[in-house]
């Protein structure tokens, strides 16, 4: 094996474990396009073209709820704007390589591609880099892909008694508590909560939108008097 | 609930390229931009805030009665939060919900 296959396996070995966190995740995203009245075609290309859970989770339940086209892109986008940090993080990584190479690169990143990445370069992986996330990379994007369409199969065939639609907040749930590290996220996180109880009522989902926006601001308000303080 | 999927394809490609743009951004420019310290503050706060904002309504406003106390997706998120806390697992957060939700269900309307 080469030097290159050697490494692209390694990051394959160091994301394999976040396969099983991946699966019910995917298997839910799919059981719930399907449910939101999406076609077979229309859900399977959602995860090759959107490839973002928390955005297609989050879509699939806007489509659902029959917001409107401008709500529902703009709520996906601001989820997806955290790729933005993400981007810049890893971008030194993948310096040299041509722009194709780094467009797909690009394409696949994920928050967990990018966790696993981010931890071996900075224990020293000097070599290789790209090759390393992709085998991460394509780890998770093959994960997402068969997940999805296990539930996009089997999502027509489940019983609405299971409530099964109640998955959405619970996964995003597991997914906010590790995202949650100090005390302004926390007030970001709080605000935010509150912020959408209270505009749940407002027409075309308003009120998540507003809530997200007024939480972010939250956080960033007490991030600000926490550095005062010091 | 099925929705009007009459757009969904214009949806989709608007979002998946609007996704890609942010992911590409400065692996594109490979390191000779960087993000502005005070945006890079304000993104950290995204995933708090809109997950927040996006699961609240679904755990503490029940369809049938509004805010309740017997309102099952309360009790069974708020077990959920113990699992989800104490184990970072994606998967025992989802069982702890639904088993929740489900036994909850069970008991309530007998």
């Amino acid at each position: 094996m080469t030097t290159r296959q050697a490494t692209f396996f390694s990051g394959v070995k160091a994301s394999s474990p976040l396969i099983l966190g991946m699966v019910p995740f995917a298997l839910i995203a799919g059981i719930a396009a399907v449910n939101a009245g999406l076609s077979t075609l229309e859900a399977l290309a959602m995860s090759y073209i959107v490839f973002a859970g928390a955005a297609q989770l989050a879509t699939v339940d806007l489509v659902g709820q029959q917001a409107p086209v401008i709500v529902i892109v703009f709520t996906a986008l601001i989820i997806n704007l955290r790729f933005f940090m993400y981007s810049a993080a890893i971008a030194p990584h993948f310096q040299g390589l041509p722009l194709h190479a780094r467009g797909g690169l690009a394409y696949l990143l994920t928050d967990q591609a990018f966790a696993v990445s981010m931890t071996a370069y900075n224990r020293g992986r000097h070599e290789y880099k790209a090759w390393f996330y992709l085998g991460a990379a394509m780890t998770m994007w093959l994960t997402w892909q068969i997940g999805t369409s296990i539930g996009v199969f089997v999502g027509a065939r489940v019983p609405e008694s299971w409530s099964l639609e109640f998955a959405i907040p619970l996964t995003f749930l597991a997914l906010l508590l590790p995202s949650v590290k100090d005390r302004p996220c926390v007030v970001a996180a709080i605000s935010a909560g509150i912020l959408a109880l209270v505009g749940a009522g407002l027409p075309y989902n308003l009120g998540l939108f507003l809530a997200a926006l007024g939480g972010i601001g939250a956080g960033v308000l007490a991030d600000t008097r926490k550095s005062h303080d010091r | 609930m099925t929705g009007d999927t009459s757009n969904l394809w214009l949806i989709m490609v608007i979002i998946g390229g609007g996704t890609f743009v942010i992911r590409f951004s400065f692996i594109w420019l490979f390191g000779r931009g960087t993000i502005r310290p005070g945006i890079q503050r304000t993104l950290r706060f995204v995933p708090a805030a809109v997950l927040s904002a996006l699961i609240m309504p679904s755990f503490v406003l029940s369809q049938q009665v509004g805010w309740s106390l017997a309102n099952p997706r309360l009790w069974a998120g708020l077990v959920a939060a113990g699992v989800a806390a104490r184990t970072h697992n994606v998967l025992l957060t989802i069982l702890a919900g639904m088993g929740t939700l489900w036994v909850l269900s069970a008991l309530w309307s007998v």
